[in-house]
């Protein structure tokens, strides 16, 4: 059990989101912890897609801040994808000059860089390159990248470029697809698919990984073994995991911590255990008439009413 | 032959009628009718044989596309169905290394048994073959549609003839100058507009393309505008290949005591754009086996997975970007000295849409395609003269139909395939 | 003194303004419906251009001598011949390419925009054609040395324009068509699935394209008369800089983003450099989408992901 005093790793703080007319995220707070295996669950259309977005920098974030815990420093995750330029730094040269620093140099691969890695709920894979050289591209920033080593190969080169090679074999070992590495990555069965991208992910090397909806599409005895893989990502490679599922089961079986988002609002966080009986969360996913009983007024940590825990 | 009674002869003659009649709206005024002055001229003869024409391949079409085969084919077009991508097999190809060392010292030999007019033909189309690598790094690999290449054609080309006119700087020094030049001239137009969306960056390289065009033509002063400028030939250690030295060299027969001739200037031109052709096409094979080739391709695949790995999108983007422009401008320096004289009318949109046709019919991504492509298209033309006139036409009815039935280029790609682990290749 | 002279110059630029706002629909209507930049679209103008000379040529060979008789059906035919050719180029060389990669219906945008100059060309001749001209006549608002001179022809361009881009924002937002064309803009699978003839939707936005560009190449030829196989080109890139300008996708934006380019184009080739107005216009395109890439109307669209 990690302490209570321990710095979370990512630290959501008041984030907002607004697509025109949608304000699809409201005021979400919430913490990551270190080495910790978290679910965000909810409805669909609830924003949870909209906040994996936010914290690897693909939408700016309306307001609010992401703190993240990048060694002994704290990055604020919205700040590198370039905040709006106000006539007020012109008066804080130094402000001006990180601003504008961002606007032209920053963005989400900043936050790829600081080691959150993502996968995305409708597969991305480069579809017309092999699965190994999808995970060689995504140690493109670990090996050696210089053009002019890589056009007369030199011996740093090619070291650089053989490590990289066994490192892809290793992680393609790992989710268990040795036997498709020189395969398209478009032509792989689907399972195999959400495999090489979370192995797409982990190869550059991340602090903590977002999956978003994992094991959508896999049949029960896939999701065992993504749910095992999961756990071993945490336990032997130390990453922190943060996903999306729908999949009660599996969110139930492996998470240890859960956010509840609904309607863009943080309804419950707490342990699987205090989640299932959390009657907001119940109400949230089965209608409102079904929360007989008050919801707890902060949504945090509640006790439901011990009749309506039974489904999960 | 129960396939035969599946097709509806009925249904493909109300196509063909219907195409026909449409064929005739289309072509009736514009070709029938040719304006002559105020007046026009009577040519109906010709779209009523485009019409029917027209009526009647849409009618077979039909048949076809009505039999079971038809129907699967129809499917497969456009890339619908198999991507046209393989991965190669382990095991390298036998003729690898025969088959390259002897078109090496067939492309050196070239010139020796070439008249000089088939030797200009071809140094044209090394030019081509040299822009169509370049610009095929930005399209075919990189991705992004750049319709303004011919930009750095003319900035390479103009840095020859410019640098030589006003700094009295030979070919040698300045073909460095060229290629950067136009690299920093890609970077300076590529940051601002790589980040945009895919499509815009297209217009924008447009208007680019026809911008430079512009300020060239009207730069009087400068440039020579309309009238153009001359470029100095390459040396030879020192020697010239005028008949007279002009550079300040010897001429290249007095020194060799052989008499003059025009030829040498064309065979030295050739010799030296066929290595740089050979280092770009070695160049070019390397890139794509490195980090930064993988992610320029990677990029094309998928812009947003680039991103969440990590890498920066437009600093990928301008490296292509800037190394498609440095070749462009490499190109330019020599269609500038092959030449002796440019002006901007050689750098118009259209000498952009060709270098695009090169790229697409050789097949977006693949270099061997983009070289055959190449020599194709510009030496076929000199071959099929009396259809000069038709060039364009037929450029234009080829970038469509060959996205129409095979988007990937004619020649399949092949990815690279890597051993397994341990193993080291 | 000055006044005048930049009344007179916003005046031009307004009617070089409509024109390419005229043109700019085409773009900003495909655009918004496919999400393709269709480079034969310039082309489809030149089109236009020649059509309304031959036609021209015919009715008076037959001895009309009404002359709006004349004009009402030149244009009226032109606009259906080249809604004709927006609908072929549609079907022949974009409809097949429906899921294919990114960048395939953009070069056989370009193969089509060479196809369309290369067939006149081989068909017409080179050289430069033209057209007598048919409506003259000024009006002069302002003193006797200074003044500001509006042709009859543009204030038949303004009006043709605004009436032309009136009766189309009526069909967009009134009709049947227009609810479904808007339907399919915001969500072409979704407006399949409610039963809506999505490939037919996008044939009438090619057609309506067309016409509307149709609209001004009859307008170009009548105040100009004359013109070549290569006018579709720097026009379609400052139409398409007129849609991006006013926001791509958007009606109204296409308008005000023509005339705000035809107005400042025409400021700027009267205060600083005539030589370098298509410069400026170019510069302008790149700023805007720099700066503020929605354009002026247009609303700002987070690329999902
Ligand atoms: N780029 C965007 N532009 C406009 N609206 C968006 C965008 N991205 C998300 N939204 C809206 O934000 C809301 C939340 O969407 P989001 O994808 O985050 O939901 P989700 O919780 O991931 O749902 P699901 O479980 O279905 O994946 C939705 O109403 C969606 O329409
Ligand atoms: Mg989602």
């Amino acid at each position: 059990m990690t302490t209570e005093t321990e710095t979370p790793l990512l630290a959501v703080r008041n984030l907002s989101m607004r697509f025109g007319g949608i304000l699809a995220l409201n005021n979400i707070n919430f913490d990551i912890k270190q080495g910790s295996i978290s679910a965000m669950i909810g409805p669909n259309g609830a924003g949870k897609t909209t906040v994996f977005n936010c914290i690897t920098g693909f939408y700016q974030a309306t307001s609010g801040s992401i703190y993240y815990q990048d060694g002994d420093s704290t990055i604020n995750l919205v700040q590198v994808l370039g905040e709006k330029l106000h006539f007020k730094y012109v008066l804080n040269p130094r402000q001006l000059a990180s601003r504008l620093y961002y606007k032209m140099f920053g963005g989400s691969h900043l936050v790829a860089q600081a080691g959150v890695a993502r996968t995305f709920q409708n597969i991305r894979l480069f579809r017309e390159m092999t699965a190994i050289e999808n995970l060689l591209v995504a140690q493109h920033m670990q090996i050696v990248r210089n053009p002019i080593s890589g056009v007369f190969k030199t011996p740093a080169f090619r070291r650089s470029e053989q490590a990289a090679i066994d490192r892809a074999h290793t992680w393609l070992e790992v989710v268990g697809l040795e036997d498709d590495a020189n395969r398209l990555a478009g032509e792989l069965p689907y399972g195999h698919q959400r495999r090489l991208e979370i192995a797409r992910a982990m190869s550059t090397g991340p602090k903590m990984i977002c999956l978003d909806e994992p094991a959508a599409g896999l049949n029960p005895k896939e999701t065992e073994e993504l749910s095992n893989l999961i756990r071993l990502l945490r336990d032997q490679h130390h990453v922190t995991v943060l996903l999306i599922e729908h999949d009660m089961g599996m969110v139930m079986d492996v998470s240890e911590s859960i956010v509840v988002l609904d309607h863009g609002e943080v309804i419950a966080e707490g342990t699987p255990h205090e989640i299932e009986n959390n009657t907001a969360v119940l109400a949230a996913y089965l209608g409102e008439d079904y929360s007989t009983t008050v919801a707890a007024p902060d949504g945090t940590g509640a006790e439901g009413n011990p009749q309506e825990t039974n489904n999960s | 032959m129960s396939l035969q009674q599946k097709i509806s002869l009925r249904k493909a003659l109300i196509d063909g009628f219907w195409s026909g009649l449409l064929a005739l709206v289309i072509f009736g005024p514009i070709s029938g009718l040719v304006l002559q002055g105020y007046e026009v001229r009577n040519e109906l003869i010709r779209p009523l044989l485009m019409a029917l024409l027209v009526g009647g391949g849409r009618f077979l079409v039909s048949c076809f596309a009505q039999s079971e085969k038809g129907k699967r084919y129809v499917d497969g077009l456009a890339g619908k169905r198999g991507a046209g991508v393989t991965v190669a097999s382990l095991k390298k190809g036998k003729y690898q290394y025969l088959v390259i060392p002897v078109l090496i010292l067939a492309g050196l030999c070239l010139p020796f048994v070439l008249g000089k007019y088939w030797l200009t033909v071809v140094i044209l189309a090394l030019i081509y073959v040299l822009l169509g690598l370049g610009l095929n790094i930005v399209v075919g690999l990189a991705g992004m549609l750049d319709l303004g290449y011919v930009a750095f054609y003319a900035v390479g080309a103009y840095t020859l003839a410019m640098g030589a006119q006003y700094f009295h700087l030979g070919f040698w020094t300045l073909l460095p100058i060229a290629g950067i030049g136009a690299a920093l001239f890609g970077a300076l137009l590529g940051f601002p507009v790589l980040r945009m969306h895919g499509d815009y960056l297209a217009i924008v390289t447009l208007g680019f393309g026809e911008i430079i065009r512009l300020v060239l033509n009207n730069l009087l002063d400068i440039t020579g505008g309309p009238n153009g400028a001359s470029a100095p030939p390459p040396t030879l250690f020192g020697l010239e290949f005028t008949r007279r030295a002009k550079q300040g060299g010897i001429p290249f027969h007095e020194y060799f005591h052989i008499s003059y001739s025009p030829t040498y200037k064309y065979i030295f031109i050739y010799l030296v754009l066929f290595t740089i052709v050979c280092l770009m096409i070695l160049f070019v094979t390397r890139l794509k086996q490195m980090p930064m080739g993988r992610a320029w391709e990677a990029l094309r695949e998928d812009e947003i997975a680039c991103r969440s790995l990590g890498i920066n999108h437009v600093t990928v983007k301008l490296s292509a970007f800037m190394m498609g422009a440095m070749v462009g401008g490499t190109a330019g320096m020599f269609f500038a000295t092959y030449q002796g004289f440019i002006n901007p009318s050689s750098f118009t949109f259209f000498e952009s849409a060709l270098i695009l046709a090169i790229v697409v019919l050789g097949g977006l991504g693949s270099t061997v395609g983009v070289i055959i492509a190449a020599l194709v298209l510009t030496i076929l033309p000199e071959v099929l003269r009396d259809f000069a006139e038709y060039r364009v036409l037929m450029f234009g009815i080829a970038m469509v139909l060959m996205m129409v039935w095979k988007p990937r280029g004619l020649i399949r790609i092949k990815r690279r395939a890597f051993n397994a682990k341990g193993v080291t290749s | 003194m000055d006044s005048y002279i930049i009344g007179q110059q916003l005046l031009n630029g307004l009617t070089l303004g409509s024109i390419y706002g005229l043109i700019a629909i085409g773009y900003t209507m495909v655009y918004g419906i496919i999400g393709m930049i269709n480079f034969a679209h310039g082309d489809i103008y030149m089109i236009s251009a020649y059509l309304t000379a031959i036609i021209l040529a015919v009715i008076f060979s037959f001895g009309v001598t009404s002359l709006p008789f004349a004009l009402l059906v030149t244009l009226l035919l032109t606009m259906v011949i080249t809604g004709v050719y927006g609908w072929a180029i549609e079907r022949v060389a974009y409809r097949p390419l429906r899921g294919s990669t990114r960048l395939a219906p953009l070069i056989s945008a370009i193969g089509m925009s060479l196809v369309l100059q290369n067939y006149v060309q081989v068909s017409q001749g080179a050289r430069n054609q033209g057209i007598p001209i048919l409506i003259d006549g000024v009006v002069r608002l302002g003193g006797e040395e200074q003044f500001v001179q509006i042709t009859h022809i543009q204030i038949l361009i303004v009006l043709a324009s605004f009436i032309g881009m009136g009766v189309l924002t009526y069909i967009i937002q009134k009709t049947s068509l227009g609810r479904q064309c808007r339907a399919t803009q915001q969500d072409q699978k979704m407006a399949a699935i409610l039963g809506i003839n999505t490939n037919r939707i996008i044939s009438t936005v090619f057609v309506i394209g067309s016409a509307m560009a149709a609209l001004a190449g009859v307008l170009v030829t009548l105040n100009y008369g004359s013109f070549d196989f290569y006018i579709g080109f720097i026009i379609g890139i400052k139409a398409f800089t007129a849609a991006v300008l006013g926001g791509i996708g958007s009606l109204p934006g296409a308008m005000l983003g023509g005339i705000v380019l035809g107005m400042s184009e025409g400021l700027f080739a009267g205060f600083v450099s005539a030589d370098y107005k298509d410069v400026f216009a170019f510069s302008l395109l790149v700023l805007v989408l720099i700066f503020r890439p929605s354009g002026l109307l247009g609303k700002p669209e987070i690329e999902k992901v």
